[in-house]
């Protein structure tokens, strides 16, 4: 093993994904302790660009090209990672822990034979141990991982969870035109579809109230949308509601879903799980919830501990008062 | 055409405040209600779909102690045709590639096209046991499935369901792993009929499975440091709704 920190850089429609900077910056926090330099892994086609926005945050840009890297074929990415890595041996290797590398970080860790620990919101190396922090239930808890790095390791890493800075490097790029010798015809990229747009675009409103599981039927969604309506703010979700069929997929918050950004933000029977607040950008959140220790709570400006069915009425007939 | 499905027990925590058990690796399960993990309950929807397109067997296996024989028994009321369970006394000792293995075990002697999974738990999020499950199979896989479109038993087209609701359509020949996002379908409910019936068949139970070495050890668990916390109304509601309702006309929002 040397030292060095491989960062996997995420990609999609010729657009590097934030989280890859956010990588980036953790690696060199990493590399830093271990003496070693960070590089930036990119697979791609038509790359040139994006390797040159990647040379400030890296010592260097490993640059694989093929025409197969356009879009995520998992088994070429694999391949082309395995062959990469098993040349060079890089101490540790970063994903985002997103979509594409839960097809990707977990079928390398069995090929490369090496441990992986995904899902983190922090790690650290200490000697040739790896220590990570995972968000367990929701956020609820948090479980302290480790592993033995000895023979290198994979850790994939939350979107969001560590803050961008720019070292102003000017790492070089090494392109490397690859070819495979296998053929993965059992696996075919077709298209990408975007969202369809909705009748309403939750992107834009100036408030929103957002309800998650702690509504609980789907005919108590009607008693909280009279109060946004009666606020003036546009209703909004968690996954649950979704997934469940309430309220459609355009009105959902979150990491799968809409990052918004209004003046308020009500949060009714939300957990607050990372992948929900994560889409939230506001300078006024306020959460009710029955559970005092729900880490919405963390991110929101004032809370009620208590059931949003007292709450939403009493609240509503406080505001009616006033006006 | 035949399909297995991988299920996992996991704790229902939205809503409930969690403990920690004394050994301060995994929660106090007293007051803790059970279930079947959201995401696995979608991909045994998706199972059960194909089963009454195309016919052929569903096989429901979960890795735990006798009490997982709850979730697998919904599975088979819902119209799971057969079951395994990989005895394990406490799964949070396990870590996501010796699940794998332990599932790739049974799996690789089963007669299968699909391999359908959760593309996560609720608990540990970790995405994980879908991949490594194919790569030990020697299988492709996708992940994240939202939609299945398919017109012959040989292949599927399959929509991933990536960030920001943005689609990536694939094509995949059987045999495969896919693993179901939640949402892809809507979960059916047991019968009374199919629970009557599921209790009379046999869910077999692997008693002593060999269990292959951790890569990863969990050294503990604990509560989120306290950090940034909200300003918490108190009273009654009627006294934090007052209270709540100043706060937002002070700031000029209402």
């Amino acid at each position: 093993m040397n030292k060095d920190i491989f960062v996997v850089i995420e990609h999609r429609q010729e657009r590097i994904a934030d989280v890859s900077y956010e990588l980036l910056t953790k690696g060199y926090q990493i590399a830093e302790k271990l003496g070693g330099e960070v590089i930036a892994v990119l697979l791609a086609d038509d790359g040139d660009q994006m390797a040159q926005s990647l040379k400030s945050y890296a010592d260097k840009v490993l640059y694989i090209r093929n025409e197969i890297f356009k879009n995520l074929h998992s088994e070429y990415y694999c391949d082309a990672l395995s062959s990469i890595i098993g040349e060079r041996k890089p101490a540790l290797i970063l994903f985002g822990h997103t979509v594409d590398s839960f097809e990707v970080a977990p079928a390398l860790a069995e090929q490369l034979e090496i441990p992986i620990i995904s899902n983190c919101v922090d790690f650290d190396i200490d000697g040739d141990f790896v220590r990570a922090t995972v968000p367990l239930y929701g956020g609820k808890i948090n479980g302290e991982y480790s592993f033995n790095a000895e023979n290198g390791g994979i850790i994939s890493v939350i979107p969001g969870a560590v803050k961008v800075e720019n070292p102003q490097k000017s790492g070089e790029i090494e392109k490397i035109e690859f070819t495979f010798e296998k053929e993965y015809d059992d696996k075919e990229f077709i298209e990408f579809i975007e969202a369809a747009a909705g009748e309403i675009d939750i992107t834009q409103a100036e408030k929103i109230v957002a309800i998650g599981r702690g509504v609980k039927d789907e005919e108590n969604i009607d008693m909280i949308k009279d109060f946004a309506d009666s606020i003036g703010a546009v209703l909004a979700c968690s996954r649950p509601i979704v997934d469940a069929g309430w309220l459609p997929k355009e009105r959902q918050v979150g990491s799968s879903g809409k990052t918004v950004k209004p003046k308020l933000y009500i949060a009714l029977g939300i957990s607050g799980a990372f992948q929900h607040i994560s889409g939230i950008k506001s300078d006024t959140i306020i959460a009710v919830n029955k559970d005092p220790n729900a880490p919405i709570f963390k991110v929101a400006h004032y809370g009620i501990v208590d059931d949003v069915f007292k709450i939403i009425p009493a609240l509503k007939a406080k505001i009616e008062e006033m006006k | 055409m035949n399909s297995v499905v991988c299920i996992k027990r996991v704790p229902e925590t939205a809503e409930a405040t969690l403990k920690i058990a004394p050994d301060g690796k995994k929660l106090e399960e007293e007051n803790l209600v059970f279930s079947l993990n959201d995401a696995d309950n979608y991909a045994l929807e998706q199972a059960l779909l194909l089963q009454e397109e195309f016919d052929g067997d569903v096989t429901v296996i979960s890795v735990g102690p006798p009490e997982t024989d709850e979730i697998i028994r919904m599975a088979l009321a819902k119209g799971a045709t057969n079951a395994i369970r990989i005895h394990h006394d406490d799964i949070s000792k396990l870590d996501a590639n010796a699940v794998a293995s332990l599932l790739a075990e049974q799996i690789k002697d089963l007669d299968y096209d699909v391999v359908f999974t959760g593309a996560f738990a609720s608990d540990d999020a970790f995405s994980l046991v879908g991949t490594m499950l194919a790569e030990k199979l020697e299988i492709t896989h996708i992940t994240m499935a939202i939609e299945m479109k398919q017109d012959d038993e040989d292949e599927a087209e399959i929509s991933r369901e990536l960030e920001g609701g943005l689609i990536a359509k694939y094509r995949i020949k059987f045999p495969a792993v896919i693993t179901v996002q939640t949402g892809m379908n809507e979960p059916r409910y047991a019968s009374i009929l199919g629970i009557k019936r599921a209790s009379q068949k046999e869910v077999d139970v692997v008693d002593d499975p060999t269990i292959p070495e951790n890569k990863v050890q969990l050294e503990k668990i604990s509560y989120p440091p306290e950090g940034k916390k909200a300003e918490i109304l108190s009273g009654t509601p009627e006294e934090t709704s007052s209270r709540l309702a100043e706060i937002l006309k002070q700031k000029g929002i209402i």
